[in-house]
């Protein structure tokens, strides 16, 4: 919307126009950086500082969220439960693999952009059939459609390598100076970087018109029908993007992981980013940030004090996070945080 | 018997064995989600504790395998009871996605449990010898335990069948699946329906858990490993009929049992690629309504 | 000065004793928690049992076992928690590894850090030749699957055989070995049969009905050791194959021994190669099973996986006493291991120093009903040194 262009004369006296005129000044608002947007990437580089050893686990978190996030594009801002998003995280992961093992181009930008698009084109076709259902037909309809790729790839066990995968999947040096050390801090700051520009993008699309439409869909996609928004092409688009952040957080993973076998298809996968998107908050940009890196540090420190039943206190963490946002103790502090200027819940 | 004859009554006996097992173990689930719309995860957790309580029931405590069954459909049903009426009631009219955080939570503190008691070894179960071997029918043999779940999941279905088409509470379960507001409306108390729906629902996980251990083994993982399966079979036949369950589970079984028959190569994807196209087609299932 | 001089003196010699107690870290990763746990916890008990006997046998020096999950069987948390173990935890050694995915993900951080890596399950074949900081005390894929196609084709008389696997890499392998032995010693695989994914037991009715209806002399399975051999059983059984004259062979892994114990009679008659079991007459192991049933109680049995963790744990010991302790250099610790000799419960076994990969023995053993009335093996034939052949013939990633 253009802020100069004055909006229809006010025919409810001062207050309706004030009314409006609060409105206006919040949607141009609303995309403004916050200095509390900081957050996060301050506390990400202090990590990098205080858990030198640990940024192996450090680069796997900030892979997940960049997972996350493209999965909240098109969950928490348009509203699509969806159970396979691990296909384009796999196609990307093998794009980024094969590039290497078979074309022998070890550039990693170029391996990431490689990837996008291989996720691209598969989220753009898909999603023009799938995206037509809703519910648990969707559920299923991405849930089978994955396990079938999986499958299809240990039926071609040449060229994807099974279940043993592709080994040896070894980057350049990235910008032909940094080497990967053993403690993981260079794809720790590479996956940092990554991440840095992709949420940079993200956060472009939803606060523009087109992510706005995306939130209409999602509140009452009847009346954005009725509104001549063409739903269904919309919707396909913003699925095509999620596929292809999808996809190079799976060539991340490929990059840094050195192995890409077909487990990056399990339905493991796709639960899991569900949980941490659910678990930080969908619909938000830092819910990814917030719910990944809960997850996984959690995860990693409790299987530590115990191999056997960390699981047991995963679970009691999911439903105490349900339980208190059921009961709302959550929700003054919920408030301040977004009153520090994470950006309202569009 | 000719040859042909012979592969097609092996798939439709088969098959129709798994499809029985694939019914017991979903129908519960189809109907709770039909009634109050709650995606209920942890439906595999409560046939595995089943699993578990037939064995410790048969091996420990000396009762026969078939009123061990009938023990733990009304144990498991019980407990779920107990769960619904605390931790699933504060749920109703969530987010779907809160529930699905919620059950998959409570699924991963169950499995910790049982490994914790029964360790993660697979448990194997004694099924009495009148159950073993093979039943001889014409020139043809049929492995009785098969025949056994058979004739346990027609029983059901007949069960079922009497309790929802000819029961009051069952034509009162059909008019909140159909329009819980009208329902409500009329003076049905839906919580109440629900709380029995779920605990039938439930017990009959668990002793579809206990039938299965034979077959499958069992593990405190199968809690999650079938059941994307139970959702394959719920979403194919339409959620909240036990018809729309039955025909899914059959549909399902038999063509899951026909592509590993027929096909030594591909065997596994049939079962997945019949559930897309009937969806692409149905996507509110064979039974359901648009 | 002398004052000075004695306390020196005095000083060095506890800075020498020190030097020579070393407690040694070594990191476990094993499959603690998910659908295969239950084989991390085969080796994991052996390992805790073998410290336990045995910890008096390091004289002043410790061993401190820091255990990791090592997460699914894709091996994606894998290359996190080696890291870990390297950078944080400061081990000396890994050992471990059920899933060969973990192991191919960790091997390429064994070589940057030289730290030696020391299997104790995952059975790829082609694992060993992905580091040189790897050794592999448990078998190859090939080990129990090769002898097992000659065995079949030559002395238990199959002349065609169909093959049953689990679709991932160790059933493909234990598939394509199985098959090589068998077509070189004159036999046919007329049917291959792919039995579903490692994760879910699945119902192996259709499978099996396919095979029974082909009718070949022998039917090969490998399956997951676990839950999917008391399916195999019980379905080989209900089928009445047997009687259909449809011989079943396969590697140990179908009658693991916690198994053997809860399987119906439809399991005797049974030929599998193996290389452990309890039953077997080598020295030292009716101590070993008796001690096991002490720590662990009577419902729990070794088998053939956690013969494989005692030798790893030995290897270990042996390795450390040897060094004195000092296993800082990583290159040494593997050199030392290289033409290692041992007498496992297994029977002779041996590190090949060329593939770092172990030799053992291998028996062709039958199911049968012994004198107490409980299932057991009789061995029919011993094939005393089977090395990997799959190295040997250089087969597909083998070769490189």
């Amino acid at each position: 919307m253009d802020a100069s262009r004055p909006l229809a004369p006010a025919v409810g006296g001062d207050e309706v126009a004030a009314a409006r005129s609060r409105a206006l000044a919040f949607l141009v608002r609303r995309d403004r950086y916050r200095l509390a947007e900081g957050l996060p990437w301050i506390a990400a580089i202090a990590a990098f500082f205080i858990f030198p050893n640990q940024m192996i686990l450090g680069g796997q978190t900030l892979i997940m969220i960049l997972f996350a996030l493209s999965l909240d594009l098109i969950l928490g801002y348009a509203g699509i439960v969806t159970l396979g998003h691990a296909a384009y995280f796999g196609l990307g992961a093998y794009a980024a693999a094969l590039l290497i093992t078979d074309l022998h181009w070890s550039e990693p930008f170029s391996g990431l952009a490689c990837a996008a698009v291989v996720a691209a084109i598969g989220g753009f076709f898909s999603g023009l059939i799938l995206l037509r259902y809703r519910g648990l037909a969707l559920l299923v309809l991405t849930l089978s459609t994955t396990i079938m790729l999986q499958q299809f790839g240990n039926l071609f066990r040449d060229f994807t390598g099974g279940y043993d995968g592709i080994p040896g999947i070894t980057i350049a040096p990235l910008f032909g100076r940094f080497h990967y050390d053993l403690y993981g801090h260079t794809y720790y700051l590479y996956c940092l970087g990554v991440l840095f520009v992709a949420s940079f993008v993200v956060r472009r699309i939803v606060y523009s018109p087109f992510g706005q439409a995306l939130v209409g869909i999602r509140e009452n996609d009847a009346r954005m029908h009725a509104l001549g928004s063409p739903v269904h092409w919309r919707l396909v688009v913003a699925y095509t993007i999620s596929a292809a952040v999808a996809g190079v957080a799976g060539a991340l993973f490929a990059q840094t992981n050195t192995l890409v076998t077909l487990g990056v298809f399990d339905f493991d996968q796709s639960a899991a980013v569900l949980m941490m998107l659910i678990l930080g908050g969908a619909g938000w940009l830092y819910g990814g940030f917030v719910g990944a890196t809960l997850y996984m540090v959690l995860q990693n420190e409790l299987a530590k004090l115990s191999p056997e039943f960390w699981q047991f206190g995963i679970g009691a963490l999911l439903i105490a996070v349900v339980l208190a946002n059921r009961h709302r103790l959550f929700g003054r502090f919920a408030r301040r945080v977004r009153a520090l200027g994470f950006g309202a819940k569009p | 018997m000719p040859p042909v004859a012979n592969t097609i009554v092996s798939i439709l006996f088969d098959g129709l064995a798994w499809a029985m097992f694939l019914f017991i173990m979903s129908v519960g689930l189809s109907v709770t989600m039909g009634l109050m719309g709650v995606v209920n995860l942890a439906h595999g957790a409560f046939a595995m504790a089943g699993g578990y309580l037939v064995i410790t029931a048969t091996a420990k405590w000396g009762v026969p395998f078939l009123p061990s069954l009938l023990i733990t459909f009304v144990a498991v049903g019980l407990v779920s009871v107990l769960l619904e009426r605390s931790l699933y009631s504060q749920l109703y009219g969530a987010s779907e996605l809160d529930q699905v955080l919620l059950t998959i939570g409570l699924t991963f503190m169950v499995i910790a449990i049982y490994t914790y008691f029964y360790g993660p070894q697979p448990q194997s179960i004694r099924v009495p010898s009148y159950l073993l071997g093979e039943l001889h029918l014409g020139d043809r043999s049929f492995p009785t335990y098969r025949v056994f779940l058979i004739v346990v999941g027609a029983a059901l279905v007949a069960v079922l069948w009497y309790g929802f088409e000819g029961t009051k509470i069952g034509a009162m379960i059909r008019a909140a699946v159909d329009n819980r507001r009208m329902a409500q409306s009329v003076g049905i108390n839906v919580d109440r329906l629900f709380t029995m729906t779920f605990a039938v629902g439930s017990g009959l996980a668990a002793l579809g858990g206990g039938l299965a251990s034979q077959l499958l083994g069992l593990t405190p993982s199968f809690a999650v490993i079938y059941l994307v399966f139970f959702l394959l079979v719920v979403a194919v036949g339409g959620s909240g009929s036990v018809w729309g369950t039955l025909a899914g589970a059959l549909v399902l079984g038999i063509s899951d049992t026909a592509g590993k028959y027929l096909f030594a190569d591909a065997g596994s994807f049939v079962i997945y690629a019949v559930a897309v196209l009937i969806l692409l087609v149905r996507p509110a299932g064979l039974y359901g309504r648009e | 000065m002398k004052v000075i001089g004695a306390f020196a003196a005095s000083f060095l010699t506890l800075w020498a004793a020190a030097s020579h107690a070393e407690t040694i870290k070594v990191g476990v990763v094993l499959p603690y928690s998910g659908a295969n746990s239950d084989l991390g916890n085969q080796v994991d008990k052996a390992f805790d049992l073998y410290v336990k006997l045995h910890a008096k046998d390091l004289g002043d020096n410790k061993i401190e076992l820091i255990k990791r999950d090592e997460g699914p069987p894709s091996g994606a948390n894998a290359r996190t928690v080696v890291t870990e173990l390297i950078t944080n935890d400061k081990v000396k050694l890994l050992a471990g590894f059920v899933f060969s995915p973990s192991a191919i993900a960790a091997a390429p951080l064994a070589t940057q850090a030289k730290i030696p890596m020391l299997i104790a399950n995952a059975g790829t074949a082609w694992i060993t030749n992905l580091s040189p900081y790897i050794v592999r005390f448990s078998f190859s894929m090939w080990d129990p699957a090769y002898p097992m196609g000659t065995y079949a084709a030559s002395k238990y008389g199959c002349k065609t055989a169909a093959a049953g696997f689990t679709d991932f890499p160790p059933g493909q392998d234990s598939t394509l070995a199985f098959k090589t032995a068998f077509e070189k010693a004159g036999g046919k695989v007329v049917d291959e049969v792919r039995m579903g994914s490692p994760g879910a037991v699945p119902d192996f009715t259709p499978f099996f009905q396919r095979v029974k209806d082909e009718h070949p002399d022998c039917f090969y399975v490998f399956v997951p050791s676990g839950s999917h051999a008391g399916g195999v059983m019980k379905t080989y059984g209900d089928l009445g194959m047997r009687q259909a004259g449809v011989k079943l062979v396969g590697p140990m892994d179908l009658i693991p021994d916690y198994q053997l114990a809860h399987m119906s009679d439809a399991a005797i008659g049974l030929v599998v190669m193996s290389s452990y079991s309890d039953d077997l007459d080598t020295p030292g192991n009716a101590e070993f099973v008796k001690a096991w049933h002490e720590a662990y109680g009577p419902d729990s049995y070794p088998d053939f996986m956690s013969a494989a963790g005692m030798d790893t744990m030995a290897g270990i010991f042996d390795v450390i006493n040897t060094l004195h302790g000092n296993l800082d250099d990583g290159a040494k610790v593997v050199d030392t291991l290289k033409g290692w000799k041992h007498e496992g419960f297994r029977g002779p076994i041996q590190i090949d120093p060329q593939t770092r990969d172990v030799i053992q023995p291998e028996r062709a053993e039958e199911v049968i009903k012994k004198a107490d009335g409980k299932l057991g093996v009789k061995i029919l034939e011993t094939y005393p040194q089977v090395k990997d052949e799959c190295k040997e013939l250089k087969v597909g990633r083998c070769g490189s």
